[in-house]
């Protein structure tokens, strides 16, 4: 009744979308919400439920072998860790080598040829970070052999893209107007860069580089489990022999380990900002 | 104005350092030097091993010449479609459990008590490598894509759920309060106030995540837990370089694929 | 003395932003380039000094063709062209001595300049002329630190250390306040006196030009369409530049709060904005 009234008069009808789009929106709906159920149904193909269910009993008999966790085990851990620290700092300078040329050449504001040189820049950037730094590790544990050298280099491979991408948008974000200024000054290319374009970028540079250093901590802590050196070692060997309360220690070191690590980053960050 | 003249004339200038204090300046050098020292002696390289290497790394390169898809292409597509469906199934739970984490770790919006409990939760779940709660979650559920599943939307909530907290804190609160002078209800005003400011974000750091999950689902294979990594690890392990370049390839290509698409996605939602 | 012969600039987008402008600038003479937004005032003085390529015409500064030259001489010809810029353009995470002194960068080596060992005589020069706009004090502070009047006072600064033939000034006052407007105009005027400098002050405030300048030269779509003293500036020449509007009102406003202005107010107080 109300609704025919509407229709007739000329008062003008509020809708939100129109017939056509909100249709469309619940096709929309539909296609995901499909989708997403034939997913889960082949998860659960492949699942075995017998052990999902039984999984509290197991989690709880985990938990009651892994505490309390084996103290004296600590005094075995400090050197992986140490490796562990410097696989991420030295990983995260050497990245910093090949990746601040690579962001300059990808910037569409300072590469030398954005026909030429930018794709290839950008290649490099996208296979750097597709790759997991674990595969990586297993890359370079297959060449050049286990150890943290491998780890190292895996790191630096991995956080080159990540690194070069970040600081290839602050270049494209900078204001051109300085730059413009210095080039009115009849300052040459390098002088340029120098002045007009390094000072802008200077603190997304360190931020980013210091965020990286953070992330880097938390991904050495596991390179270990592909032998790439690292405390990831040592949880390897515990777990194979199913010595869940070294497991346990070697988690909570490593859990310590990353909340400073993200406290220092956060810290120097706002130090910077 | 002369005096004056006379007065600068002569007066030199350097640029000032970047650290005021000299010991905290020297102090650093001095401290980053040793680090370097003993950091770098730290390593034992077996320099043979890695010349030894250096062949097999050439192979390698030119194997991504001459990829091989077909050798292993059962292992292939099982362990690309079982990433692929980790990744997209992880991400639409992971995105639906991080909306209310967010809205109770946003210091604006939530009592104290909720507040903490979800910032622990985003902190665990932060602190933790997926490898780590992979191996934890293959221990409880067994092998199997479930246990990658789980991983990845445990992960997603302390990506995603931080992010859009922190956006959260960072809206307009005027926009916020003219909703709530209309006397809406709690519900009414996170549908009218806050959602249209964050869904944009919201959108677009789900596109990220999707991106994070296919790259992570690519590992998790290697602790049991499904996905294509345990053909690479395989493929690694011995040595077949040109079937681990067809998979490493296929990544790349998905990753660009994700990356381009999510950036028209992005583009259209603003 | 600057002469700009035919000058022409078509935009990539097909817009004619100059269509043949023919002016001459002599030795010493301030002039104020008028006309609504979008007539090619901006683009007009980038040509001069080639942060916008021309398309055509030729462009004469004391006997150097600056349409023609190669990179390595243009640079040298930019040294002799001061440039102040609307929003001041600061590098703004430099301090502000090494703002004033990139005004040397076209004549010390990438080196020198990189490890900022600038010549005592540019050092010298730097601290007279910061004296000069009153901003001795505040040497070693940071560009971002300081407010829009003394940010342009740097910007004018920076233009002077270089020595320039000519100055070419980008709406200089458009992001100040009416007060601190004048007294830029003021320093700008008065520095173009003491050095015998000339320059073209592109500006959007007639009132503010007409006070100031010695010569005015309208554009309209491109195209000069007045060119003489700031009195024959009349509300029929008005209309002609900018189209239909009660100019009487406005300009009676204007005259009546010129003659309350306090024409001693410049750098007692340069920190007073």
């Amino acid at each position: 009744m109300m609704s025919s009234n509407a229709a007739t008069s000329d008062k003008p009808v509020w809708q939100h979308r129109t017939t056509g789009k909100q249709l469309a929106i619940w096709f929309a709906w539909l296609v995901f919400v499909a989708v997403f159920v034939a997913c889960w149904m082949f998860i659960s193909n492949r699942t075995e439920w017998y052990f999902v269910y039984d999984a509290p009993r197991i989690a709880a008999d985990i938990w009651g072998r892994a505490t309390p966790p084996r103290w004296p085990y600590l005094d075995k851990i400090w050197k992986p860790l140490w490796d562990t620290l410097n696989v991420a700092t030295i990983g995260t300078a050497l990245s910093l080598v090949f990746a601040v040329p690579i962001a300059f050449l990808a910037a569409r504001n300072t590469t030398p040829s954005a026909t030429l040189i930018r794709p290839i820049a950008l290649l490099f950037i996208v296979t750097s970070r597709s790759i997991n730094s674990l595969i990586w590790a297993l890359l370079l544990v297959a060449i050049i052999g286990p150890g943290i050298l491998a780890g190292t280099i895996a790191i630096a491979l991995r956080s080159i893209g990540f690194v070069a991408k970040l600081l290839y948008e602050a270049i494209e974000e900078i204001n051109l107007d300085q730059v413009e200024a210095i080039t009115a000054t009849g300052a040459s290319r390098w002088q340029i860069m120098s002045y007009g374009i390094v000072p802008q970028i200077m603190p997304a540079f360190a931020g980013i580089t210091v965020f990286r250093w953070d992330i880097n901590i938390r991904e050495s802590t596991v390179l270990g489990l592909v032998g790439a050196g690292g405390i990831g070692l040592q949880l390897q060997g515990s777990l194979n022999t199913l010595a869940w309360p070294q497991v346990s220690l070697i988690l909570l070191v490593i859990f310590i380990a990353v909340v400073i690590s993200e406290w220092i980053s956060a810290m120097v960050r706002r130090a910077i900002i | 104005m002369s005096e004056a003249v006379a007065q600068s004339g002569g007066r030199t200038w350097r640029k000032p350092p970047a650290i005021e204090r000299p010991w905290l300046r020297y102090g650093l050098l001095v401290f980053t030097l040793i680090y370097l020292y003993f950091a770098v002696g730290s390593y034992d390289v077996n320099w043979a091993r890695v010349a030894e290497g250096m062949e097999r790394g050439w192979k390698f390169i030119k194997a991504f010449a001459n990829p091989d898809f077909v050798s292993r292409r059962s292992d292939f597509i099982e362990g690309m479609t079982e990433s692929i469906i980790m990744t997209v199934t992880s991400t639409v739970v992971g995105i639906m459990i991080s909306i209310p984490v967010a809205l109770g770790a946003a210091s604006n919006l939530a009592p104290l008590p909720i507040y903490l409990f979800c910032r622990t939760i985003i902190a665990i779940s932060r602190a933790l490598h997926e490898i780590i709660v992979a191996i934890l979650m293959v221990a409880i559920f067994g092998f199997g894509p479930l246990a990658g599943f789980i991983t990845l939307s445990f992960a997603t909530i302390g990506f995603l759920a931080k992010l859009l907290a922190e956006d959260i804190e960072a809206m307009d609160k005027s926009q916020a309060e003219a909703v709530k002078a209309t006397g809406a209800s709690w519900l009414q005003w996170i549908n009218y106030a806050v959602q249209p400011q964050v869904m944009p974000r919201l959108i677009g750091l789900s596109m990220y995540r999707l991106d994070i999950n296919f790259r992570e689902s690519a590992v998790l294979g290697l602790v049991g837990a499904g996905g294509i990594g345990a053909t690479l690890n395989t493929a690694f392990d011995r040595y077949e370089f040109d079937t681990a370049a067809a998979i490493i390839i296929t990544i790349i290509a998905i990753v660009m694929i994700l990356e381009y698409s999510s950036s028209i996605i992005r583009r259209w939602v603003q | 003395m600057l002469k700009i012969t035919a000058l022409s600039k078509r935009y990539k987008t097909g817009d004619d932003a100059l269509k043949a402008v023919s002016l001459e600038v002599p030795d010493g003479q301030v002039l104020g380039l008028i006309g609504p937004s979008g007539a090619g005032k901006s683009t007009l003085i980038r040509c001069v000094n080639r942060l916008v390529e021309p398309t055509s015409g030729s462009i004469d500064l004391n006997g150097a063709q600056l349409q023609k030259m190669g990179s390595r001489k243009l640079r040298k010809s930019r040294r002799k062209i001061g440039m102040i810029f609307q929003e001041y353009a600061l590098v703004e995470r430099l301090s502000v001595m090494e703002n004033v002194l990139s005004g040397r960068l076209g004549y010390v080596g990438f080196w020198k300049s990189l490890f900022r060992k600038f010549p005592q005589s540019d050092i010298d020069e730097a601290f007279r002329l910061l004296e000069r706009v009153g901003l001795d004090h505040m040497v070693n502070k940071r560009a971002d630190e300081l407010s829009g009047g003394q940010r342009q006072r740097v910007g004018i600064a920076r233009a002077l250390i270089q020595n320039p033939e000519l100055l070419l000034v980008d709406e200089p006052t458009a992001s100040l306040d009416p007060k601190t407007s004048r007294q830029i105009m003021r320093l700008i005027c008065e520095l173009c006196e003491e050095r015998g400098l000339s320059a073209i002050i592109n500006i959007h405030d007639v009132a503010l030009a007409k006070l100031f300048v010695q010569r005015i030269v309208g554009l309209q779509a491109g195209e000069v369409v007045f060119d003489g003293a700031p009195e024959s500036l009349d509300s029929s020449v008005l209309t002609q530049i900018y189209g239909e509007e009660d100019w009487e009102a406005t300009s009676k406003d204007k005259a009546s709060e010129n003659e309350e202005a306090d024409p001693d107010d410049v750098n007692v107080e340069p920190s007073n904005v």
